[in-house]
């Protein structure tokens, strides 16, 4: 039997970056491939190529015995390929029908024909199992899984082929995710082929025929049977990326240095609960943990980003007033966002205007600004950081992602701080870059500051890290100096904590 | 104003990377160059480095070109008043287009101040009536002139406050809650005044529109005072910086540790203030106070703000931009009144004039962001 989608030696280069570097994947109709990875890995990637979003720069794709060659993701759609993304792409104000039918409305002489799209809504929706979602209800009123149900329906109504599923039920619950299973099944029964992307290895197991392994761009494993390979043979062939880092040495955290960060049983209404944590001066503490296992939003209640519903966070002691940012920038901490862009820098700015932000009281006078001091100040701090270019009144929007990431980081260098919060202060930061944050992340915790790490990279955390946390589902589930975890180890506690390789 | 961060040393134990504290710039980190040396090699970088495009659009693109292009309007518009009415170069005529700037463009420093922040006013002209109408109220009258000025700026930041806090804390969009304060506002200003106009008894506050200073009005005064003041606000203090800040990106601004819903508050209020001040001098000028006060002031003010070249987005603008925006819709309206032209066509002009500025300014934008 050919095979439905046939995907060979797929290269794709973005500057400076390898992301897929001959990858090869065979799916058949009827059958559910997984596809995993870890964070970085190439799936997304991957999963933009099969959708048109982005052209290979080598490589064959071969859709039903014919080479194809997307150049749009419409492309693709008219194919029958279609993408349930994580963030569902569903227009909120719109009826299901209409977001069913979007671009593709029944009509005639021009004019829509409501009543055929609700009649056609409510069969795709009786197929998929799901009679009782209204086709007239408007989409941004349904709960998380009935969206999901209306992009599965949509690629039904295009009579798609091979649906692309990315990370599905991180946004359900178990019940959800049952259902969700069961409607997969009916699919994949009338001969649709479902790629399958999840870090659950459990879910993988249920769902899943086959597994593809990627690893640095690359295919490292097919056609491995979903069922019953062992976990530990997953995550052996996922670990190892060939990718070092250079980390640097570190000097064992001081066991008697003072608890810096006291966070105390911090949680947040259906985000995280329980969380409770120390660090020590000069101690960087590591949380690993999935995309939407809450570590991010652990980290931005602790700054204060956002309310804690219960739990303290406290200061060399002092408590912090819970929600306010100013108050945890008083008390000396500091926050890299995860969002660099939106999250981190005024970007029409100059670089040491975004370098000064937190700290433009120590350059006023009665509230005046003094400008040499605040831009030679500024200058100081981003060349010891090897800014390029070096020239501080640039707008930051010229820079490079790692430059841009040293001028957040150069931030709280300047205002000096003595907790220091890091969220994936790495991604979409160049190898030389990388190195070079590293080297200044474990520098700073030298020189005495507390730093929280977060990271989806388990090397980096393990790299960098004394001590990790490892977050799964807004829980801290283990704690263990990161000298006594490998990458296996992590990775595994990370998705599921049952192989204990 | 500046004690949105920490003062210098209150996180003491800062890693040595950091610079101290309170180190005056001779003393600050590596490059102990001279302050003005400094300056100097960062600025003929920046030259240096200066975005490719157009010559038009670099020119356009640079803070001073885009007001130059505006003062070339202007200028074109006084040629034009020169050959067209013999009457416009004469001082009695310019006089007459600053003081009738003067009103909105008090108005328009405030509103400039809201937009660069991310936000928008649209109860300027009526929070200035109502203001107006509360200042003149015969007991107001009767307290003297000191407390119909402090009325005055009171009822404005009082107007301001309130929309701050809505905006600040009640989350409500900034077009939504400054549209309720105008139409309010109306609708107070009319209950106090019972629709009428209030007659301004008071000789002191009567005096300001008609007292002059080495020949030019006291209102031009308080217009160049206001502007001034408003100049340095934003481009020399922390207050300033806020404003940009938060107008270009209020996350990150908030997740720098600036106190954002403090600052909006700030922002309307000082925007109410504009309107108290305006509210003395459009008392005096009229010499009533009354609810038909600033009728679409908002509308002129947004305007002078945008062909200014300030983003109606926020965290980029300039202040002299919206005033020269101002003298530009002003010396309009005093070309066709001078014409005897009809107000329709003036309004015409205004509109196709807004349209081409902006569409100038985003092709500098594109040509030389690239």
């Amino acid at each position: 039997m050919t095979p439905l989608l046939t995907m060979r030696g797929i290269v794709k280069e973005f500057p400076g970056v390898r992301a897929l570097d001959g990858v090869d994947l065979d799916v058949d109709a009827g059958e559910v491939h997984c596809l995993l990875g870890q964070n970085g890995a190439g799936k997304s990637t991957l999963i933009k190529v099969i959708a048109g979003a982005h052209r290979p720069d080598a490589g064959e794709v071969v859709l039903d015995g014919t080479p194809v060659s997307f150049g749009s993701p419409q492309a693709a759609d008219g194919a029958g390929i279609a993408t349930i993304h994580q963030e569902l792409d569903l227009v909120p104000a719109l009826s299901v029908a209409e977001n069913v039918m979007l671009g593709h409305e029944p009509s005639r002489w021009g004019f829509t024909r409501p009543s055929d799209a609700e009649a056609l809504t409510r069969a795709l929706l009786l197929r998929l199992g799901h009679p009782e979602i209204p086709p007239r209800r408007e989409v941004g009123r349904l709960s998380a899984a009935g969206q999901q149900v209306v992009s599965m329906a949509r690629a039904l109504a295009r009579d798609a082929r091979l649906i692309v599923m990315d990370e599905p039920s991180a946004v359900l619950d178990p019940e959800e995710v049952r259902n969700l299973f069961r409607v997969i099944r009916e699919l994949t029964a009338e001969g649709v082929a479902v790629v399958y992307i999840s870090h659950r290895l459990d879910e993988i197991r249920e769902v899943g025929d086959r597994v593809t392994v990627l690893k640095d761009g690359r295919t490292v494993a097919r056609d491995l049977p979903a069922r019953t390979t062992p976990t530990a043979e997953v995550i052996r062939l996922m670990t190892g990326r060939s990718i070092e880092y250079v980390f640097p040495e570190r000097a064992a955290a001081d066991p008697a240095a003072d608890v810096v960060l006291e966070v105390d049983g911090l949680a947040r209404a259906g985000e995280f609960a329980g969380v409770s944590f120390t660090v020590r001066a000069g101690e960087v503490v590591g949380l690993a943990g999935l995309v939407g296992s809450g570590r991010s939003e652990i980290l931005e209640t602790v700054y204060g980003a956002r309310r804690a519903t219960a739990g303290t966070v406290r200061v060399r002691g002092a408590a912090l007033r819970t929600g306010s940012v100013p108050a945890a920038v008083r008390a000396g901490m500091g926050l890299c966002p995860e969002e660099r862009k939106s999250q981190g820098l005024l970007l029409h700015e100059p670089v040491y205007r975004n370098v000064s932000l937190p700290a433009l009281a120590r350059f006023a006078r009665a509230g005046f600004m003094r400008q040499d001091a605040e831009i030679a100040a500024a200058g100081g701090v981003t060349a010891q950081l090897d800014v390029r270019p070096a020239d501080g009144t640039r707008a930051v929007r010229t820079l490079s992602g790692g430059n841009q990431q040293k001028v957040v980081l150069a931030r709280w260098l300047l205002r000096g701080c003595t907790v220091l919060l890091l969220d994936e202060p790495t991604r979409g930061v160049d190898v030389g870059a990388r190195s070079e944050i590293y080297a200044l992340v474990r520098r700073l915790a030298a020189e005495g500051v507390a730093v929280v790490l977060v990271s989806s990279e388990v090397p980096e955390v393990l790299g960098l890290a004394d001590r990790v946390l490892v977050v799964r589902e807004g829980r801290v589930v283990h704690e263990a100096p990161a000298c006594d975890l490998d990458e296996a180890r992590v990775l595994d506690l990370v998705m599921e904590g049952t192989a204990h390789v | 104003m500046s004690d949105h961060s920490a003062a210098p040393g209150v996180t003491g134990t800062a890693p040595g990377a950091a610079p101290p504290a309170s180190a005056p710039p001779a003393s600050s980190p590596p490059p102990a160059v001279p302050a003005t040396d400094e300056r100097g090699r960062i600025e003929k970088a920046a030259r240096a480095a200066e975005p490719r495009g157009s010559t038009l659009g670099r020119l356009l693109d640079s803070g001073v070109g885009r007001n130059l292009g505006l003062v070339a309007v202007l200028v074109l518009l006084c040629v034009v008043g020169v050959a067209t009415a013999d009457t416009f170069a004469t001082t009695s005529n310019l006089l007459t287009i600053l003081t009738s700037a003067s009103i909105i463009g008090v108005i328009t420093v405030g509103v400039t101040f809201v937009i660069i922040g991310g936000g928008i006013d649209l109860s300027v002209g009526k929070v200035m009536a109502l203001a107006s109408v509360w200042a003149t109220t015969v007991a107001t009258q009767s307290f003297g002139p000191v407390v119909m000025v402090f009325c005055a700026l009171a009822v404005g930041a009082g107007a301001g406050l309130v929309n701050g806090l809505l905006i600040a804390y009640g989350r409500i969009v900034p077009f939504i809650v400054t549209l309720a304060m105008l139409i309010s506002a109306q609708g107070l200003a009319e209950r106090i005044s019972g629709r009428r106009s209030q007659i301004v008894t008071d000789p002191t506050i009567a005096a300001i529109a008609t007292t002059r200073l080495l020949g030019i009005p006291l209102l031009v005064y308080i217009f160049a005072a206001v502007v001034a003041v408003g100049w340095v606000l934003l481009n020399r203090t922390t207050f300033g910086r806020r404003t940009f800040a938060i107008g270009g990106n209020p996350e990150a601004a908030r997740l720098a540790g600036l106190d954002v819903r403090r600052h909006t508050i700030a922002l309307y209020v000082l925007s109410g203030l504009c309107c108290g001040i305006a509210a003395i001098m459009i008392a005096s000028l009229t010499t009533t106070g009354s609810s038909t006060h600033g009728t679409l002031y908002e509308l002129d003010a947004i305007a002078a703000v945008i062909i200014g070249g300030t983003l109606l987005t926020g965290g980029r603008g300039t202040l002299i931009g919206s005033i020269l925006g101002v003298l530009v819709f002003t010396t309009i309206t005093n070309l066709f009144v001078l014409n005897n032209l009809e107000t329709e066509i003036q309004n015409i002009a205004k509109g196709v004039i807004i349209v081409i500025a902006v569409l100038i300014q985003t092709r500098a934008r594109r040509s030389s962001s690239g």
